[in-house]
């Protein structure tokens, strides 16, 4: 199998709060992974160290066998956990940002699935509602032929129609060639979509593991034994 | 039918299950074409690759067959969809007498059960 992302030893501090230590892990490609943790365990730092939004202070990050960088930037389709996008702008200026910043961006994809949501191009982005924004900004992500995708809280205060809608656009849209990272503590909601998941707690990988696996071993969901293990 | 999955058990299993039951109750007819993989997993809400794995296992069944580049079809033996849903049906069945046999009730016991209840109406006939 072919690894996507490959982590080696991976540390970062802010001051003297340790906010993420982890040890080596592998991506394959086709894979659909669930980084799940409860709020402040390390999930958005993960991910914004992958995509190179933020430096670690020790260890490596690869993408396709190569070092987070400028390079890597072309291949991660990053969905972050706010709003990224300027209230101001239109949906086809988005489109255009989008098109203009990133060669794997499929204009024709985009546009066909925001004409299935009856979205009008001219309406701005602050006139949405919650759930058409994100739906708006999943669309945007999963419409890049990337070879990683992250996920931040893609599914975060959504009601159940728009988290369904989100859902299917994930699987309908990632490619084979891909890995996609879905960080969220929603894990009930995700965890049929997942091959891989991985706990994170304090910074530290807890657990990792099949989703099938884990049900046919403990004969409980992804969910229950979350709860176990986070148990306060 | 609705694809209705449960936290307990692996998902491909009741994947397994589930469209076992489409082909049964010809929802998915003999020698129809299934959707394909993505939109199958789409509409389950479930991974492309767990999805996989259920009709691989259908597969082995004969259940359906793969013609390369055009993708999964319904088996057109109608007699292999009979034959497995009697399987099922059997499957069922010992469940069902052990669940009873735990509450401490003979074989022909359950039949007369079975054969009254039904006879007067009851609640299961739906």
């Amino acid at each position: 199998m072919e690894t996507v992302l490959e982590i080696k030893n991976l540390k970062k501090s802010y001051g003297k709060k340790t906010a993420l230590n982890i040890g080596d892990l592998e991506f394959e490609k086709g894979k659909i992974v669930g980084l799940l943790g409860p709020n402040g365990s390390g999930k958005t730092t993960f991910i914004k160290l992958v995509s190179g939004l933020l430096t670690a202070d020790a260890g490596d990050i690869k993408v396709g066998g190569i070092s987070i960088g400028v390079e890597t930037k072309r291949i991660v389709s990053y969905l972050p956990d706010t709003n990224y996008l300027f209230d101001w702008m239109k949906t086809k200026d988005v489109i255009a940002f989008f098109k203009d910043f990133y060669k794997d961006f499929d204009e024709k994809l985009a546009l066909s699935m925001l004409d299935k949501l009856g979205i009008d191009l001219k309406q701005s982005l602050k006139s949405m509602s919650k759930g058409t924004k994100e739906k708006v900004q999943l669309i945007l992500v999963m419409s890049r032929r990337a070879k990683l995708y992250l996920l931040d809280e893609p599914i975060g205060g959504v009601d159940p129609a728009a988290r369904d809608y989100i859902l299917k656009t994930i699987i309908s849209n990632y490619n084979e060639e891909a890995v996609v990272i879905i960080a969220t503590h929603l894990i009930g909601d995700v965890e049929n979509v997942l091959d891989d998941f991985i706990f994170i707690d304090d910074g530290k990988v807890v657990l990792s593991g099949s989703v099938d696996e884990i049900r046919e071993e403990e004969g409980k969901s992804i969910d229950n034994l979350f709860r176990e293990v986070f148990k306060c | 039918m609705s694809w209705d999955i449960k936290g307990d058990r692996p998902v491909y299993a009741q994947l397994v299950e589930i469209i076992g039951q489409m082909i049964i109750k010809n929802i998915f007819p003999p020698d129809s074409k299934l959707p394909s993989v993505r939109d199958l997993a789409a509409s389950a809400e479930v991974n492309p690759n767990t999805m996989q794995k259920a009709l691989g296992e259908l597969e082995g069944e004969g259940l359906i067959s793969s013609i390369r580049t055009t993708g999964k079809y319904v088996t057109n033996n109608v007699e292999l969809i009979a034959a497995y849903k009697r399987k099922l049906a059997v499957i069922e069945l010992g469940r069902f007498i052990r669940k009873m046999k735990n509450l401490d009730y003979n074989l022909e016991e359950i039949k007369d059960l079975v054969d009254k209840e039904v006879n007067n109406g009851n609640s299961f006939r739906n």
